[in-house]
């Protein structure tokens, strides 16, 4: 029972206080919000639980916790904290493009907080909350993520550290990249290329080809592989990794090795070709050729292990020496979109595109090439290859053939 | 007595060691096929051949723009077996071209040995030269293997297959980029399509 201009009410013979009196408009009672909480629940005989900021109105017994999300930028990086009262068990999990919490919840009391102050690249595009859900939209520059749980008080907090792609410290100066064609697809496409692995061919007491003024192969493609690093990483905010920074012998094996052991999306390794005829010229593209006798070696059935608790699981099997197998396809619209990107800008081989049985592209786990940039062997492409007008030009049009892989990737929805 | 048993012993044991010549060296000599000196003196197709049979094969010289083989036509000695004609090709094959012809082989480069299994993988082993005479380069290094490996399987369709090796040893690759581990096929593609004469 409610009286207009007096802050009591009675229910079921109750007197209940009100910190305001309810007024009557016209036919429409006005009451206090606690009038909910304080009235309505004894009537009803349920729990009712006003949450003005979620606008939320939590009747009976639902678990709906209240999780205040805070996010900073901490300089390439970024940390969200998530703290959930009561304290409420979650699960994170990368999917794809998005970092996805499940509170064991009905709801969520929560609020998205404004994701400001992170440059024009962000490392968070967007976050929603979705039932007991919440939902974060990876920007490209994220690169990967740490999160911990632990108790504060009667919260439970998760924290997640965002790590953006950053490039790496170089020892050598890197050339000043050149400015960006306007047409480039830059950040806006599909971040289907995160990792590229560049393989300066040779190195230490193996030189490779001996130019006859002086070039040796295995210092030539470490000036183009830390070019093609920096301006990969400047252009495409792609992060790059060589298996050398240095003139040192790398085996064939740990070439690739760094390639699958950072899980790169692809493996290119650079050489420079000998011809035993002199006028032999350009660059070409060669991607790994397979027997009928690899291909039926390579095709072994899955196998299936026991698994802790009971059960088993299918293990995809991968023999290293032919990992390459299931990536040829794809290899081979890289050497394609290279050689498309080559025309007009660098010298081309008669044929340049091939198939060989080349050792270092074999293993590799991700769509590999490797590029034989010129012959050493000629004196007129041993000075082309060692002027730097030609190394930025050459270097221009290897970023722009994986920019536009990656549109390729990504238009077929790779997931990898 | 003891003279009588003495001959008898001496009699056996001539007949003893006449058997062993025979058996280790006669029948080799009759039979055997003179493995070292037939590698040794297989012909090169552009040396003057030695009297005896010859007979046509293909061999595989750098084509002119660099970048292939071309297939040539040449004597190559007649071999009695077919190791011996296959150690007779690639006799030929490894040996000085022949003007305008290039080798795709570093010169003094030697046949070592040749092992055919019954199911026809070929087993070719060179002196280290074929690796440390190499001038490098993916390109050349292709174009050596296959005009081994092409030469072999193209004229004696009984060969399916041909491992490298160098000084008896399995080899990772020549000059960093062919993998030679396993076992290679004939590869057509890298020969160009013109007949040279």
């Amino acid at each position: 029972m409610l009286t207009p201009d007096q802050a009591l009410a009675s229910v079921a013979g109750r007197l209940i206080s009100l910190p305001a009196a309810p007024a009557r408009v016209g036919t429409r009672w006005l009451v206090p919000l606690e009038f909910i909480g304080r009235a309505l629940a004894p009537i009803y005989d349920v729990r009712l639980d006003l949450r003005s900021a979620s606008h939320l109105l939590v009747m009976g017994d639902l678990r709906i916790p209240q999780v205040v999300i805070r996010y900073e930028v901490l300089g390439n990086a970024g940390r969200m904290t998530l703290d959930s009262t009561p304290q409420t068990p979650t699960g994170v999990v990368q999917e794809g493009n998005r970092i996805v919490i499940r509170y064991e919840a009905d709801a969520l009391d929560a609020v998205a907080p404004a994701l400001t102050g992170q440059g024009p690249v962000p490392l968070i595009q967007s976050m929603r909350i979705e039932g007991a859900v919440i939902t974060i939209e990876l920007g490209p520059r994220f690169s990967g993520f740490r999160a911990s749980t632990q108790d504060v008080g009667a919260s439970s907090r998760i924290t997640l550290d965002l790590v953006s792609i950053q490039p790496e410290t170089v020892a050598p100066p890197p050339p000043p990249p050149p400015p960006s064609p306007p047409e480039l697809p830059t950040f806006g496409s599909p971040p289907s290329i995160r990792t590229v692995v560049i393989d300066p061919g040779h190195g230490g007491e193996d030189t490779g080809v001996k130019g006859s003024e002086g070039t040796v192969e295995k210092n030539l493609t470490l000036t183009f592989a830390r070019r093609a690093k920096s301006v990969l990483e400047n252009r495409l905010g792609i992060r790059v990794l060589l298996t050398r920074d240095e003139d040192r012998s790398v085996p064939l094996d740990e070439r690739t090795a760094v390639a699958n052991n950072n899980k790169a999306d692809l493996f290119v390794s650079l050489h420079a070709n000998a011809s035993l005829r002199p006028t032999t010229r350009g660059a070409s593209i060669y991607v790994a050729a397979f027997s009928d006798a690899d291909r039926a070696q390579a095709a072994i059935a899955p196998a299936r292990v026991p698994i802790f608790g009971g059960g088993s699981r299918d293990i995809e099997l991968v023999l290293w020496d032919l990992a390459q197998i299931r990536h040829v396809d794809q290899s081979m619209e890289l050497a394609h979109i290279v050689e498309r990107e080559f025309q007009n800008r660098v010298v081309l081989d008669s044929r340049p595109v091939e198939r060989a049985p080349f050792r270092v592209l074999e293993s590799a786990n991700m769509p590999a090439v490797l590029i034989e940039i010129g012959y050493l062997s000629n004196g007129d492409q041993e000075r082309l290859l060692a002027s730097p007008d030609y190394q930025a030009r050459f270097v221009d049009a290897f970023s722009d053939a994986v920019a536009r892989f990656r549109d390729f990737l990504g238009g077929i929805g790779v997931e990898r | 007595m003891t003279i009588r048993r003495a001959l008898v012993v001496a009699g056996f044991t001539a007949i003893a060691v006449g058997l062993g010549w025979l058996l280790f060296v006669g029948l080799p000599r009759w039979y055997g096929a003179k493995p070292g000196r037939a590698v040794a003196s297989a012909p090169a197709p552009a040396a003057p051949a030695p009297p005896g049979r010859k007979i046509k094969a293909r061999l595989f010289y750098v084509a002119d723009d660099g970048t292939r083989l071309a297939g040539v036509e040449r004597d190559v000695a007649y071999g009695e077996s077919s190791i011996e004609q296959a150690k007779a090709i690639v006799e030929a094959q490894i040996g000085a071209a022949s003007e305008p012809f290039v080798s795709p082989v570093p010169a003094g480069t030697k046949l070592r040995a040749l092992f055919v299994t019954p199911q026809g993988e070929a087993y070719v082993d060179f002196s280290g030269e074929l690796r440390s005479s190499h001038p490098g380069g993916s390109l050349t290094e292709m174009l050596t293997i296959y005009s081994i490996v092409d030469a072999l399987t193209v004229n004696l369709p009984a060969i399916t297959t041909v491992q490298v090796l160098i000084d008896g040893k399995e080899v990772d690759t020549l000059a960093g980029h062919v993998d030679l581990r396993r076992p290679l096929i004939k590869n057509l593609t890298w020969v160009e399509q013109t007949e040279s004469p």
